[in-house]
């Protein structure tokens, strides 16, 4: 099976570095990034595009990476988790998360985050439900949203200044 | 300054927001291989033939597995914790011969990439002979098909629990009131990581596992004698794990199948890791319990003097942790009430569904239910306010032995319902209800009074199998000052996001007079930290207790070997000395003089210096081992009575509840919950458990299900038909908690975090309290918009309730 199919070569920047690689036309992106370049915050929690585990930005909106190809992605300008912090400072929704309680386990904590960042890059001043819009595609199953909905609100504010 | 009652940021977070978890599917490693499970379509079925020649054939697949070779490499099957005939059961961690549930592993392929696997697994070709399936617990218990040959019937477990003059309150009753069935429904807690492992079974005999299992000190038990090797042999691993809600106890059945496949690839890593579809339809449920016949006695107050009732637990297709939840139901017998007098007919059947195991409020939450629900229908048929109805019925004094010898630590359930009331703003929804009965509009206020018990007795174990050799609890803590004086803990809770490294290190910064920062917690569980016992794991509600009381003796143990140690080297008396933190950090020094002696000092002396240690200074180490062992005894397995639990936490939520009359649609209008876990380590955290816990209740309650057809075919099988709750439904909570300090901790907090399914009553209660008015009594504990409309459109006055006033 695999050995007949035809790898395919991606260019893919990623948190601001460059990455050639040759995949398989049916490596997912989120399998690409996890096990190829070994960049593991980002997660996996189902197989029907319903939990956001594995949620990042692609050309700045939020794509849930299970369900896009690698190969779809070729060209693109991709963030992780991982490229939150800068030069050693958190991003205030990382602080704010921590500060409000908004994860426990942490596993969906970067897909939330990173669906936060869309939200908020789109919408600056989002009210609870947009901010529960926003999230519902992201499954979380020990806050029960409540923390993080106030995760968001103080990032939001913090951000404003 | 005091550190407990504080809620310092988490220090798993650290990690935890920048993406830097460490999760097992993780884990990466030179010569890895990937396991794929080829699972059975059908629920019951005989296995006809397993051929792997393709998938063996297929480049880049090493090895495979059928269920015959396992059983071939297994010197015994997994033991079953239930007594004879169910101890009989064969159970392998892929079928033999026959499947028993739909998604039962039959066969698994190990190839260098995980799609390779995957394709391999599409090459087995398996012949089947479909079987009639067995659905429900009822069905199968009149043994019509037997699902085990081994055990040669499909009941495992039958006991009854009676306590009081339970016939003589029949009697004496004023009014008797017979529920001819209720239903509690099937669903998990399904964390958003799914079950993983990676298996390295080297060839020098050690056994390697980094897995996510949430209860390693039972698993390793399990797992040593299936697979032929010591306790020893196995270094087991954990690190984060990404909740397990109890879900994660029972993957040792897919660690073992890594192991064989890791041993047949020649010692090479295995991993699997588990897809969510795998998950739903394999990993196990919630049990699902029937109430049958239920009578409950009442004086003319409406106060209950006794129950009497039947109830069958619907184990899945194999029973193997499961018959425990026959007994652990019983640590909330009386649920917060005062009910003297009790006749329960408690048995369980295997069937041809997933098999069940622990979740979030195990066993306890079913039969908490199965009250709330007899309050409710009692209060409404009695014509009692169903907050007065409590009132005349909690259990006030403490602390509480109820009829089968549990004691109920402290506790004060008037209280709690005070301030939910409070928090929902209940004399304004009483009106507000009064107003919508008027326009026809159905609209329901409920309460839930729940507990959540904590610190398990396994001694409990031996009332449903008296040959089982387990009683008490444990849990181990060390803490050692290291050779460079940093204070360094490690656990045996293996912890899965309730924050296990922050309460720790708060409770240690307490006692040695310094803040969290300076310690370190370990995260994760390893057996090679000598930190563990049989008990060992994060499940039923023990954390604050057992874990911390470990934390807490090993410093005290510490602290008395770092004052003979700080006595001797400032020459000063022990008495003299305190701790705290000085110029150079964390130390001990003479009171009310510059005297002191810091960390680095003390750890450098005893590991790197000591020949200038005294002579009666030589089994100072500075690193402590502390088991703390809670005060049990072994209950009296004849009459099922002794202390089976240390902890009760309560919680007491309120839910206002809309239902659309023409769709069903229940909508939660106001939601508020008050929970009481004795004296709080941090607020944060218990809050947070709280949230979550309500979460999944009310998950439970209004959307998930895991729903067979009649062939044994699961159709919740993805996370889009189990549709898991999201922001959108979730509701505002109103939080609130009251504190009364348990007698029986050494700090007068309780175990907690699972919750006792507080939602589910109270979403129950609010269902019924909306749906009185059309005469419809609720007797299930689903209430999705297709139940709730079923329920609407088949409206029945009798509703298998009768009111027999004497
Ligand atoms: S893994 Fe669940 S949506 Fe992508
Ligand atoms: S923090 Fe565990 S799933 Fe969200």
């Amino acid at each position: 099976m695999s050995e007949d199919i035809d790898k395919v070569s991606i260019q893919i920047t990623i948190n601001g570095q460059h990455y050639k690689r040759d995949v398989e036309p049916r490596l997912l992106l989120v399998q690409f990034i996890r096990e190829e370049l070994g960049l593991t915050g980002t997660h996996i929690g189902c197989d029907v595009t319903y939990c956001g585990a594995c949620t990042l930005l692609v050309d700045g909106k939020p794509v849930k990476s299970c369900t896009m190809l690698a190969v779809q992605a070729d060209g693109c300008e991709i963030h992780t988790v991982e490229g939150l912090e800068q030069d050693g400072e958190l991003h205030p929704l990382q602080k704010a998360f921590s500060e409000n309680h908004g994860l426990q386990c942490g596993y969906c904590t970067p897909g939330m985050l990173m669906s936060s960042m869309a939200l908020l890059a789109e919408n600056p001043d989002p009210s609870p439900d947009e901010i529960r819009k926003g999230i519902s595609g992201n499954l979380c199953r020990c806050t029960g949203y409540n923390n993080i909905i106030k995760s968001i609100q103080a990032a939001a504010k913090e951000m404003a200044g | 300054m005091s550190w407990i009652g504080k809620s310092p940021n988490r220090k798993e977070d650290v990690r935890l927001i920048r993406g830097q978890g460490y999760f097992v599917d993780d884990k990466q490693d030179y010569g890895l291989l990937h396991l794929h499970l080829v699972r059975s379509p059908y629920a019951h079925a005989h296995i006809i033939n397993v051929d792997v020649a393709a998938a063996e054939a297929l480049p880049g697949v090493i090895c495979t597995l059928t269920g015959a070779e396992v059983k071939e490499l297994m010197p015994e099957s997994f033991m079953e914790l239930g007594p004879e005939p169910a101890a009989n059961i064969q159970d392998y961690p892929m079928a033999v011969g026959k499947v028993i549930f739909q998604g039962e592993p039959v066969a698994a392929v190990v190839a260098e990439t995980p799609a390779l696997a995957a394709d391999g697994g599409a090459l087995v070709d398996v012949d089947y002979d479909m079987l009639d399936a067995v659905i429900t617990a009822e069905q199968a218990m009149e043994d019509e098909e037997v699902l085990h040959e081994s055990a040669g019937t499909n009941k495992t477990w039958q006991g009854v629990y009676e306590y009081g003059e339970v016939d003589a309150a029949f009697d004496e009753a004023a009014t008797v009131v017979k529920i001819d069935r209720m239903h509690f429904h099937r669903f998990a807690s399904t964390p958003v990581e799914n079950n993983a492992v990676v298996a390295e079974w080297k060839r020098h005999g050690e056994l390697d596992f980094f897995c996510n299992n949430s209860f390693v000190g039972f698993a390793q038990q399990l797992l040593a004698p299936a697979l032929g090797v010591s306790v020893d042999q196995m270094h087991i691993k954990t690190h984060d794990i990404g909740g397990s809600f109890g879900n994660k106890i029972s993957n040792y059945t897919q660690m073992a199948i890594a192991a064989l496949a890791s041993r047949k690839a020649g010692g090479r890593p295995v991993k699997w890791a588990e897809t969510r579809t795998e998950h739903l339809l394999s990993s196990g449920h919630g049990n699902e319990r029937t109430f049958l016949d239920t009578e409950v006695a009442l004086d003319k107050n409406g106060v209950i003097t006794a129950v009497r009732s039947r109830h069958i637990d619907d184990c899945g297709a194999y029973p193997r942790y499961e018959p425990l939840g026959c007994v652990i139901w019983s640590q909330v017998l009386p649920a917060t009430y005062g009910v003297r007098n009790f006749r329960i007919d408690f048995s369980q059947a295997v069937t041809n569904k997933c098999p069940a195991v622990p979740n979030r409020g195990y066993s306890r939450m079913q039969h908490l239910w199965f009250m709330e629900r007899i309050i409710d229908i009692c209060a409404h048929k009695l014509d009692i306010p169903a907050d007065e109805m409590r009132l005349r019925n909690y259990i006030t004094e403490f602390p509480y032995t109820t009829p089968n010898g549990c004691v109920y630590d402290s506790g004060n359930y008037p209280a709690m319902l005070e301030k939910a009331k409070e928090l929902i703003g209940w004399d304004d929804w009483k009106k507000k209800q009064a107003d919508a009965r008027a326009e026809g509009r159905l609209l329901g206020i409920g309460i839930g009074t729940t507990l959540d018990s904590g610190t398990n007795n396994f001694g409990q174990a031996r009332i449903m199998n008296p040959h089982l050799p387990f009683s008490g609890n444990s849990e181990v803590a060390t803490i050692r000052i290291d050779l460079q004086g940093s204070v360094i803990v490690t656990l045996g809770s293996g912890p899965s996001g309730q924050s296990h490294e922050t309460t720790t290190a708060q409770v240690v910064a307490e006692e040695l007079g310094i803040n969290p920062d300076l310690v370190r917690v370990r995260s994760g569980f390893d057996t090679g930290w000598n930190t563990f016992v049989g008990h060992s794991g994060s499940y039923a509600s023990q954390f604050a207790v057992t874990g911390l009381s470990a934390v807490h003796g090993a410093c005290e143990k510490l602290k008395a070997e770092m004052r003979r140690l700080a006595a001797f080297i400032l020459e000063a008396s022990e008495e003299d000395l305190e701790f705290g933190i000085g110029e150079e950090g964390p130390q001990l020094s003479v009171k009310g003089t510059d005297q002191a002696v810091n960390y680095w000092y003390m750890g450098n002396l005893v590991n790197n210096d000591n020949a200038v240690l005294a002579g009666e200074l030589g089994d100072v180490t500075l690193n402590i081992r502390h088991v703390y062992r809670p005060p049990f005894t072994v209950p009296d397995v004849e009459r099922k009575y002794g202390n089976l639990t240390l902890t009760y936490a309560a919680q007491l939520h309120i839910a206002v509840i809309e239902i659309d009359r023409d769709f069903g649609h229940p909508r939660i209008l106001a939601y508020a919950a008050v929970d009481d876990c004795g004296t709080v380590i941090n607020p944060k955290i218990v809050g947070g458990q709280v949230h979550g816990a309500t979460a999944h209740g009310i998950g439970a309650a209004i959307m998930e299900t895991f729903q067979y057809d009649e062939t044994g075919n699961l159709l919740t099988s993805s996370f889009s038909d189990y549709c898991p709750i999201t922001s959108m439904n979730m509701p505002d909570v109103q939080y609130g908690s009251i504190q009364t300090p348990s007698p029986f901790s050494y700090s007068g907090a309780k175990g907690m975090g699972e919750g006792g399914g507080a939602p589910l009553h109270t979403v129950s209660a609010a269902v019924q309290d909306a749906l009185i008015t059309e005469g419809i009594i609720v007797t299930d504990s689903h209430h999705s918009v297709t139940s709730v409309f079923e329920l609407l459109r088949s409206k029945d006055e009798s509703s298998g309730v009768q009111v027999d006033k004497r």
